[in-house]
């Protein structure tokens, strides 16, 4: 256990360090689009889906009270601060974890990495680094597509076809949500679930046993221990930035 | 040709992904690109500001004219000192009162400004005097009572 979290510190250590040069930005940009542009169709698809049922739900409760202005407000608080960070750092590493995780662990089992190092060149530098990048750059900028789209889908439900005001509608969502407040912790919230996320999936595919069934194993571990970590993080980090209950 | 559409497409990943940000900024969380006309801190004491959080608002007449920016406590005198942030658009009489409110009866608290007559003007630093403090609920309850008890 300590060994294996002294294990992956050290690859952590060593990716973050050979951070893409000039040379290796073509392989950073391949990678940021392997995890992040093709994310994007899962991403925007949950988040309008999310949106949607969020403005729904949020409606028929504030119908009752005659509040239905705030469904835009309690749609941009819920997704800044909760569902966007989680939700698209849950999908990301369902999404782009597990095949960071299987494509390092198969380089791995038919011994590429070791013949990379044995003709000089870092498998860390070479392999993980970008991989590592590309996650921490794409996931904050997915979490923000997610949430800008789920509150345009929410918008669509409540003004166009719900009927709220759509001039109340924003008004009040410009009211309660600020920029540092909500934006900027949720971004931090982001921030910290990327490094996770792709942390972890390079990690398992890196420590993967070299057999077939090693690598089913270690993406399963990816999905199942991204996820954890998330929520984990998620009650900590809400506790943190937000549990100033004075 | 092949490398280059990717790249594309990552630049326009990118880009996407700081206009949602700007999206984020303008249209949800409002902040205006333009800079406002600035604004000036007044003091004001309170014997008791229940409720009051950094940001509340500061109104008159109905309209925000201006943000709590500080909550401090005067031990001395036991009294609670709010700094208001005060839009400069907004001239305040010398005599102007400021009283702990609270919108609607769940809604959160927030500091009325109930203007003077006075001829001269507040100024950056000055401190409100004639304050009225939060109602609270508790103690209210509590006077009632009381009052049931005594008669």
């Amino acid at each position: 256990m300590v060994e294996t979290l002294g294990r992956s510190g050290i690859v952590l250590f060593w990716s973050v360090w050979g951070v893409p040069g000039r040379k290796g930005l073509p392989l950073l940009i391949h990678q940021i689009y392997q995890v992040g542009v093709l994310s994007l169709a899962i991403i925007v698809l949950s988040a309008l889906s999310i949106g949607a049922v969020l403005a729904l739900q949020f409606y028929t409760q504030l119908h009752r009270f005659g509040a239905e202005e705030t469904v835009g407000l309690g749609l941009s608080l819920v997704l800044l601060r909760e569902l966007g960070p989680v939700v698209t750092a849950l999908l990301f590493a369902g999404r782009a974890g597990s095949a960071v995780t299987a494509e390092i662990g198969l380089m791995k089992a038919t011994d590429q990495l070791s013949s990379m190092a044995m003709m000089g060149v870092d498998p860390l530098r070479r392999i993980v680094a970008p991989r590592l990048w590309a996650g921490f750059i794409s996931l904050p900028l997915l979490a923000l597509i997610f949430s800008m789209v789920a509150i345009w889908g929410g918008g669509i439900v409540a003004v166009d076809w719900l009927g709220v005001d759509r001039v109340s509608f924003w008004a009040v969502m410009q009211e309660g949500t600020d920029i540092w407040e909500d934006v900027g912790k949720g971004m931090l919230k982001c921030v910290v679930f990327a490094l996770v996320v792709s942390w972890i999936a390079v990690f398992q595919g890196y420590d993967a046993m070299p057999t077939a069934e090693g690598i089913s194993k270690a993406t399963t571990r990816t999905v199942v221990l991204s996820s954890i970590m998330i929520l984990a993080l998620d009650f900590v980090l809400t506790l943190v930035l937000y549990g100033d209950f004075n | 040709m092949r490398i280059r559409t990717l790249e594309i497409s990552v630049g326009a990943f990118m880009l996407t992904g700081f206009l949602a940000l700007l999206f984020l900024a303008v249209q949800v969380s409002g902040i205006s690109l333009e800079r406002g006309t600035g604004t000036y801190t007044v003091e004001a004491r309170f014997n008791d500001v229940a409720g009051i959080r950094p940001r509340a608002k500061v109104n008159m007449a109905g309209v925000t004219v201006g943000r709590v920016t500080d909550i401090r406590v005067d031990s001395e005198y036991a009294e609670a000192i709010l700094t208001l942030e005060i839009d400069s658009a907004v001239r305040l009489p010398t005599d102007t009162g400021a009283a702990i409110q609270t919108e609607g009866i769940l809604g959160g608290r927030y500091v009325a400004l109930l203007p003077g007559v006075d001829d001269d003007y507040l100024a950056e630093g000055d401190t409100i005097t004639y304050t009225q403090s939060a109602m609270v609920l508790e103690n209210l309850i509590g006077d009632f009572l009381i009052n049931i008890g005594g008669s």
